[in-house]
């Protein structure tokens, strides 16, 4: 493996003990104002394309402030925001193929979007209601996976149905640093190292699994060198930065998709709370959540892009308004959904409701009529 | 043509190779089930027969198996994984209870995770520690969930044909005790028997015995025993303890008015609780005495030099009976 561009390693810390160093290519082709620190893939001159994948960072960052205002509001559940990882998820979405199966965690929003989840069915999930799931134009795709890395064992369970039909598919599994610290994310590594299976797993590294850093989760150097012991190519990326996302995502696909199963660890950082039934001010560091907020990738594209004189303030404000119509419209269409029925509970708890069951529905959906 | 007659644990490699040939998307994987087919021989000769690509040894990995099943399943194949043990299904429970069992649920019908996890489980085989117990129930309290355990030769071929065949998820249990206990003739004509449904074994007015697995071995003897003295006693084969068709149970109980439940699972919290508040619900006015259970002890599964005293036998069985027939 070669890397062309690598970003500076700070020094090995003395202090720490590490029992093996491994060179892990790392990957990064903006500087946190959008400055190409190297020669660009070509895509990255496909001004059209950036605008379109700026657009959709900003959108969620709308979205996501808008859920928590619905949150705050009594008007929705518990919700993860995304804010700061937001050219991860973009990033995905626009790198995978249609037929390609996404099996996330909760912080990909954008990558569920783009790979055609309405942003009311989001809304739907976050506020309680299993139709939030049905993805009407997602046949494929998992829905987010709560309980963490539990996914990582499905993506391979996916890829193998795919090697075995002779399908060039690749099933993509997404999950955060906490994550890499799970006994079904290393029998996952383990079974795509051994079958070869087209599956790329990226680790989200926001460097916080709620209120534990980074450093207190894993005694490795780099989390993506656990995947060396998979018999997995792997690779860092600077996650904020959406050029080198894309590029290194897109590379990993088809690495995958040629049988040669990939591990990216995508380092960026959670700049807002875990879920809003969280405060991050309890465990973290005010300097360093400010130091990372000049790292976000938001600013740093659109830096990249007013630089280019591909972008100003009048886009930005056009940009900002349609956005804001497009989340309140699915804002409204979410408000105005019909409750779940009771009967909801049974519709798809089997495919054909056992008839030992019967006397529990009648009894849910006669409210208040039923004595057990 | 002759029927061979063959044991639980051949009926059980019958119906995997039957399916195996009639459905090209089951697979079937788990801990040395490929060249070495199985460590009790369930899946003998079916990777020679059906290739690598169909019959798979996985890596030792339990929670792997099942949600890599279930990645599986969700793409519309129907995969069939071995839990070499029950003693080492527990890692599995993760992936059943947060995934398998919801996939349907959660995704309104989107997705689907019909796929089989077959586990020999159970005591009196002398088998080391973790190797004897018997936690169906762990399993039965999961709604979404299908909890299936056969009790002959011709039950474990038919229910699981239709276990691989079932759109949902199942816990596919099978008593290792009786493995090799007896042959019966079993044709391999592919027919499966229906799932959620008890099987009366044996008719009978005074008594019913309600058991499921190898106990039925013991509980049979028994019924056999007591029509020597005159008592008919009915015996039912739960066989899906999830979820579970308590219509046949109390409609034999409204019959004969007592009803002993036999487990060798420990006691509290098990299945024969279950099935005792429903009747205590649904039957107490036919009821001519208490229902009774007949289990294993709240204990750990001792070791092998001491598990006979463990498990339930015809005596315990009698016993309770006579104290039933005893009472009204």
């Amino acid at each position: 493996m070669t890397c062309n561009i690598t970003e500076n390693k700070t020094a090995p810390d003395p202090a720490r003990h590490v029992a093996a160093r491994f060179d892990i290519p790392s990957y990064r082709y903006l500087d946190s104002d959008g400055r190409a620190l190297a020669p660009l893939p070509a895509f990255a001159g496909d001004y059209d394309h950036i605008r379109k994948l700026y657009r959709m960072m900003l959108l969620v960052r709308s979205f996501d402030q808008r859920a928590i205002a619905l949150q705050r509001t009594g008007q929705l559940g518990t919700y993860a925001s995304c804010l700061g990882q937001e050219a991860i998820g973009t990033a995905l979405g626009d790198a995978m193929a249609a037929e390609d199966v996404l099996l996330p965690s909760y912080r990909e929003t954008p990558a569920l979007l783009m790979r055609g989840v309405a942003m009311h069915e989001l809304l739907l999930y976050w506020g309680g209601d299993e139709r939030g799931m049905a993805y009407g134009k997602v046949p494929h795709d998992f829905p987010i996976c709560i309980p963490i890395a539990t996914q990582a064992p499905h993506a391979v369970g996916v890829a193998s149905a795919f090697k075995l039909r002779g399908e060039q598919r690749v099933a993509v599994s997404v999950f955060g640093d906490g994550a890499s610290s799970k006994g079904d994310f290393y029998e996952a590594l383990n079974l795509a190292g051994i079958w070869r299976l087209p599956v790329l797993f990226i680790i989200v590294n926001n460097q916080w699994a709620i209120s534990v850093p980074r450093d207190a989760q894993s005694g490795a150097e780099t989390l993506a060198q656990k995947a060396i012991a998979g018999g997995l190519g792997c690779e860092q990326v600077d996650g904020n930065d959406l050029i080198a996302m894309r590029e290194r995502i897109a590379s990993a696909l088809a690495h995958a998709r040629a049988g040669e199963p990939w591990l990216i660890e995508a380092k960026t950082y959670r700049l807002c709370d875990h879920t809003t039934a969280d405060d991050a001010s309890r465990y973290r560091d005010k300097v360093e959540l400010e130091r990372h907020r000049a790292l976000e990738p938001v600013v740093r594209i659109r830096r990249y892009l007013e630089q280019a004189g591909q972008w100003d303030q009048r886009q930005e404000d056009e940009l900002k308004t349609s956005n804001d119509t497009e989340v309140e419209n699915a804002v409204n269409t979410y408000l105005a959904a019909p409750p779940p029925s009771a009967q909801a509970m049974f519709d798809h708890l089997y495919a054909v409701l056992p008839e030992s069951l019967h006397w529990q529905l009648v009894q849910a959906t006669e409210q208040g009529h039923g004595c057990g | 043509m002759a029927v061979a007659e063959i044991t639980l644990v051949e009926a059980v490699n019958q119906a995997l190779a039957y399916e195996l040939e009639a459905d090209k998307d089951v697979v079937v994987f788990g801990e040395d089930v490929g060249v070495n087919g199985g460590v009790f021989r369930a899946t003998e000769g079916l990777q020679k027969r059906f290739g690598r690509q169909r019959v798979m040894d996985t890596p030792l990995a339990e929670g792997l198996i099942a949600g890599m099943a279930i990645g599986m399943a969700a793409q519309g194949m129907h995969p069939v994984a071995e839990i070499q043990f029950m003693g080492f299904i527990y890692p599995t429970i993760d992936q059943l209870l947060n995934h398998a069992a919801r996939l349907r649920n959660r995704t309104r019908g989107r997705l689907s995770c019909p796929m089989v996890l077959r586990a020999p489980y159970g005591g009196g085989i002398r088998a080391p520690e973790h190797h004897s117990e018997s936690t169906e129930a762990l399993f039965a309290h999961i709604p979404g969930l299908r909890v299936v355990i056969p009790s002959s030769p011709a039950r474990a071929y038919g229910l699981l044909l239709a276990a691989i065949r079932d759109p949902d998820p199942v816990v596919f249990l099978e008593p290792k005790r009786i493995y090799r206990l007896v042959r019966q003739e079993v044709p391999d004509d592919g027919q499966a028997l229906p799932l959620d449904v008890c099987y009366v074994l044996r008719q009978g007015s005074d008594v019913t015995l309600v058991s499921w697995g190898a106990m039925l071995h013991e509980t049979l003897q028994a019924a056999g025993q007591l029509a020597d003295e005159g008592i008919s006693a009915e015996v039912i084969d739960v066989a899906t303890l999830k979820p579970l068709d308590m219509a046949t149970i109390a409609e034999s109980v409204t019959r004969t008015g007592r009803c002993i439940i036999v487990h060798e699972a420990a006691r509290s919290g098990g299945i024969g609780a279950e099935i005792a508040a429903y009747l205590a619900e649904h039957c107490l006015l036919d009821l001519l005495a208490p229902v009774r259970r007949v289990t294993g002890y709240d204990t750990i599964m001792p070791l092998l030099r001491n598990e006979q005293r463990y498990l339930p036998d015809v005596a315990r069985i009698l016993a309770s009976v006579r104290r039933t027939l005893e009472f009204s």
